[in-house]
């Protein structure tokens, strides 16, 4: 069978795999920002307790792998009463431990803002919760785009697991069709080459879009 | 199903990991061995002076970049016996994992070797030291502490993604407590007791890469804060 018939028989369960992919991609994307903003914000605080929740969540999810992690909200919180939706339960592991290391780039950036704006902002007398919101986070962005972009390429990799715990992303249909072909080099080979599609020409490309943006919007020309 | 933590299960079912987390360990360990050496190569292959092949390792190196894991698992495991070359599991696993985090390592000792001040190229020139010396006596011994924090980082990585090779069925930890769990129709205490064997493994090896990392930033002379 040559390439061509088996993109013309397979191609088009090879793409409703991926816009799962790209679902489980967008969904996770999401949550991890959601979520490496709010312990990014609380491993800086000045509160010990609240720093100390923040360390503990961030070593914990980076701790432990994220095979182990979406495995055991798959199979395990049934116990515990809770039971999730493979396609949940994979976007909730990824996003949750995407957002452990998302919370070091985004403390990493709010570190990295310089001294003098901080204290402009002691010396207008702005509250805390103003001086975070209307000074420091907006000039993280172009600190922490590069690196999230990474992480976020990072991510779409991670999205590849969900098929282990019976999400029908592109990985699980190729390999079900690997199964009932045995053309692994087909399937494989297309199912890699999308991927690296989206990667490329999709994600990369958008990213960077978002960095020069960032940078604009701070009166930042990019070097 | 009550999810009731079972003691005598988890007591019955340890000794069973813990052997599988050798293995765990040991693939990890030959895997990272092979990425150190294959992302060698690819430095070296970025680094020649014929354009065609500078392109080319680039390009693949950006596609093992771009692609996850987990299909490359796959295609490596799979695609062989396609044309009567039979890989085992093992051999497979460790062929992926090193080309995989070669491709990682590679980037980091680029970033080494480029952490190396220019000036120091320009005085082995102008003190007539032929290449191959510049490059053993002047510029790896300071790219190399560069290099160990992200060579560590990429260490702890390979190990966290070893539960990958239980899908195409290594023996390792993640692979043991499957079966544990399929045999007894628990899976409660051995996959929580995975996620502890991994934490009380990766945050000594994390924390002492950060200790590393800040001596030899010390010793470098750059202190950071």
């Amino acid at each position: 069978m040559s390439y061509f018939s088996f993109l013309a028989e397979h191609g088009s369960t090879l793409l409703l795999g991926t816009v799962t992919t790209v679902k489980v991609l967008i969904c996770a994307t999401i949550l991890y920002v959601i979520i490496s903003i709010i312990f990014g914000l609380m491993r800086v605080s000045n509160n010990s307790a609240i720093q100390g929740v923040a360390t503990i969540y961030i070593e914990f999810f980076r701790g432990t792998s994220l095979m182990v992690q979406l495995f055991w909200v798959y199979y395990v919180l049934p116990f515990f009463g809770i039971s999730l939706e493979a396609f949940t339960s994979g976007v909730v592991a990824i996003g949750m431990n995407f957002g452990a290391y998302g919370a070091e780039i985004v403390r990493g950036g709010i570190i990295a803002v310089p001294k003098g704006q901080w204290e402009g902002a002691y010396a207008l007398n702005f509250s805390p919760a103003k001086r975070m919101r209307r000074i420091i986070l907006p000039q993280i962005f172009p600190i922490i785009l590069p690196p999230a972009a990474n992480l976020t390429v990072e991510l779409l990799k991670a999205t590849a697991l969900v098929a282990l715990v019976t999400v029908v992303d592109l990985t699980f249909e190729a390999k079900q069709i690997n199964s009932i072909t045995w053309l692994s080099a087909q399937c494989f080979g297309t199912a890699l080459i999308i991927y690296y599609i989206i990667s490329r020409f999709f994600l990369v490309p958008f990213l960077r879009w978002l960095e020069v943006l960032a940078a604009r919007k701070v009166g930042k020309e990019r070097l | 199903m009550n999810a009731e933590w079972k003691w005598d299960f988890a007591y019955q079912i340890l000794p069973k990991l813990l052997w599988a987390t050798l293995n765990t360990i040991m693939a990890a360990g030959i895997g990272y061995a092979i990425a150190v050496i294959v992302g060698m190569l690819f430095l070296l292959g970025q680094r020649t002076h014929y354009k065609i092949i500078n392109i080319l390792v680039r390009e693949i190196v950006e596609f093992i970049r771009s692609t996850p894991l987990l299909i490359q698992l796959f295609f490596v495991y799979f695609v062989g016996p396609q044309f009567g070359i039979v890989l085992s599991a093992w051999v497979s696993a460790m062929i992926t994992i090193g080309l995989h985090f070669g491709t990682y390592l590679s980037e980091v000792y680029r970033g080494a070797l480029e952490g190396v001040p220019k000036s120091q190229w320009e005085a082995c020139r102008a003190l007539n030291f032929s290449t191959i010396y510049t490059y053993k006596r002047i510029i790896f011994p300071q790219a190399f502490p560069i290099a160990i924090p992200g060579m560590g980082n990429y260490l702890v990585g390979i190990f966290k993604d070893t539960p990958l090779l239980s899908t195409i069925g290594v023996a390792e930890l993640f692979h043991a407590a499957t079966a544990v769990g399929g045999y007894h129709y628990r899976y409660l205490e051995p996959y929580t007791m995975v996620g502890v064997i991994f934490l009380t493994l990766s945050i000594p090896a994390a924390m002492s890469i950060r200790k590393l990392e800040r001596s030899v930033n010390k010793a470098q002379g750059k202190v950071k804060n």
